[in-house]
C-alpha cells in the first residue's frame, strides 16, 4: 500500500501539468474576482472565504476524472482489481486518494493564504478558511472517487464526474464556508460546523472507496 | 493443483461467443487456446481471471496450493496492456508491482536480466519500443510468484531471441508446477495441449 501512495505520487509530480493546472486555476478564479465585484474592501473580504471555498471546490474537481483513467488506460486497473484478495479494493482505492489529495489538492490549501490576502482578508479569516480547505477537501477528494469510479469506462467522462459529484459536494461547502464565517463574526459559531466538516470527511473516507470499489469492479470489460 | 472449467461460456456485449466449454490443466501443464481474431480467446482468460463475468458455468482452482485461496489470487494475468507508467523507470514500474504483488523468488535485476533489459532499467518505461515493453511486461510476471499465469498474446512484438528466452521462462514456470493458460497466433515453444475456440463452437 505504501508503494502504491509512493508510485501515485511520484506519477502526479513527475507526469507535471496535473499539480500546477489546478494551482493555476484556482489563482485565476481568485484573481478575477476583485476585478468583476470592484474596489469595495468590505465586501470582498465579506465573500473571501466563500470565494476560496468555491475556487478550491472547482479545482479539486478538475483533475478528478484521471484517477482511475490513467490505470485503466494502461491495463494497471485490472492488476489492481485482481489484487483484491490481498488488499482489499476499498483500501487501494483510498490509498488512491490519499496520494491525489497529496499532489493536486493540498497544495491548493497551502496556496490558500497567498490567494486569501487578494480578497482582504483578515488573518483570523484566513487561518480558518485554510483550517476548514484542509478537513474539507479530503471529503471532495473521496466523494469523487465515486463518481470517477462510475465514469472510468467513458472516454470523455471528466465533465460527467464534476456533475455527477457536484450536488454530493454542496454539503461540504455548506458548512466548509459557515465554519469560516464562524471563526470571524461573532454571533455564529465556529465548532459545530466545523465538527460537522470534520465528520462528512470521515463518513465519505468509509463509504467513498466502498462505493467506488463496487463501481470498479462491474466496469471491466 | 488443477485448473477446472465446466460448462463455461462467455459472451461480449450481449453476444454468445463460446459455450459448454470443459477443460482442465493440471500442475505443470499448458493450455494453448487458439481461434481466429474475435474468437473469445481474450474473453476466456479475462473470465479466468475474475475480470469478466462469465455468461453460464464455472472455472476455479481445485486444492491451490499454499498460501493462495483461490483462483484470481493464485494468478497472474499479461494482458493486451503492458500495466507500466510511461513516466515511471523500468525498475520503479517492477518495483511497485514487486511490493504491490508480494516478493518472488526472482529478484528484479535478476528478472531484467532474463528478459534482457538489464542495462536500460532506469529508463523511463514510455521511451522502449514496442518490443522491449513487452519483454518489460513480462519482467513482472517474474517478480512475483503466481502459479497460475494467463498470457494473452504474450510474444506479440517480440523477436527471435526474446521469444526464446520467453519460452525459456515458461518451460521453467511449468517444471515449477506452474499452470499456463496461453491465447496467441504463434507457437509458443511448448508441448501443451490446444483448445481451439472458433472452429469447434
Amino acid at each position: 500500500m505504501g508503494a502504491l501512495f509512493i508510485r501515485d505520487i511520484r506519477l502526479g509530480l513527475r507526469a507535471g501539468g496535473g499539480v500546477l493546472i489546478g494551482i493555476l486555476f484556482f489563482l485565476a478564479v481568485i484573481a478575477v474576482i476583485p476585478f468583476g465585484v470592484g474596489p469595495d474592501l468590505k465586501l470582498l473580504a465579506r465573500i473571501g472565504p466563500a470565494m476560496l471555498w468555491i475556487g478550491a471546490l472547482l479545482a479539486t474537481l478538475l483533475g478528478l476524472d484521471r484517477l482511475f483513467q490513467a490505470d485503466r488506460d494502461d491495463g494497471s486497473l485490472d492488476l489492481l482489481i485482481m489484487a483484491q484478495e490481498r488488499h482489499m479494493l476499498a483500501l487501494t482505492i483510498l490509498v488512491k486518494c490519499l496520494s491525489h489529495w497529496t499532489v493536486s489538492v493540498l497544495p491548493l490549501v497551502i496556496a490558500s493564504p497567498l490567494l486569501g490576502l487578494f480578497m482582504n482578508m483578515e488573518p483570523p479569516a484566513i487561518g480558518a478558511t485554510t483550517l476548514t480547505l484542509l478537513v474539507g477537501t479530503p471529503a471532495i477528494t473521496l466523494i469523487g472517487a465515486v463518481g470517477a469510479a462510475v465514469a472510468v469506462s467513458l472516454p470523455r467522462g471528466g465533465l460527467l464526474v464534476s456533475v455527477i459529484i457536484l450536488p454530493l459536494t454542496i454539503p461540504v461547502l455548506i458548512f466548509g464556508v459557515s465554519a469560516s464565517y464562524g471563526a470571524v463574526e461573532d454571533p455564529a459559531p465556529f465548532l459545530a460546523p466545523f465538527l460537522i466538516l470534520a465528520a462528512i470527511t470521515l463518513f465519505f473516507a468509509v463509504l467513498g472507496p466502498l462505493a467506488a470499489a463496487a463501481a470498479l469492479k462491474s466496469s471491466t470489460d | 493443483m488443477r485448473l477446472v472449467a465446466e460448462n463455461l461460456g462467455g459472451e461480449r456485449g450481449g453476444e454468445r461467443l463460446f459455450s459448454g466449454l470443459d477443460f482442465a490443466v493440471s500442475a505443470g501443464n499448458a493450455l494453448l487456446v487458439t481461434g481466429p481474431n474475435g474468437a473469445g480467446k481474450s474473453t476466456l482468460l479475462r473470465i479466468i481471471a475474475g475480470l469478466l463475468v462469465q455468461a453460464e458455468g464455472a472455472v476455479h482452482l481445485e486444492s491451490p496450493p499454499q498460501p493462495y485461496e483461490s483462483l484470481v489470487a493464485a494468478t497472474h494475468y499479461l494482458g493486451h496492456l503492458n500495466a507500466m507508467k510511461p513516466v515511471l523507470s523500468i525498475d520503479e514500474n517492477l518495483r511497485f508491482w514487486q511490493s504491490f504483488n508480494g516478493a518472488g523468488r526472482c529478484s528484479i535485476v535478476e528478472a531484467l536480466e532474463r528478459v534482457g533489459l538489464a542495462d536500460i532499467g532506469h529508463l523511463p518505461f514510455g521511451y522502449l519500443s514496442t518490443g522491449q515493453k513487452r519483454r518489460a511486461s513480462i519482467a513482472r510476471l517474474l517478480i512475483s510468484d503466481r502459479p497460475v499465469w494467463l498470457l494473452d498474446e504474450p510474444t506479440a512484438g517480440l523477436d527471435k531471441a526474446s521469444e526464446m528466452q520467453f519460452t525459456g521462462s515458461m518451460q521453467q514456470h511449468l517444471a515449477g508446477g506452474g499452470i499456463i493458460v496461453a491465447a496467441t497466433h504463434l507457437p509458443l515453444g511448448l508441448a501443451a495441449k490446444e483448445l481451439s475456440l472458433g472452429a469447434a463452437a
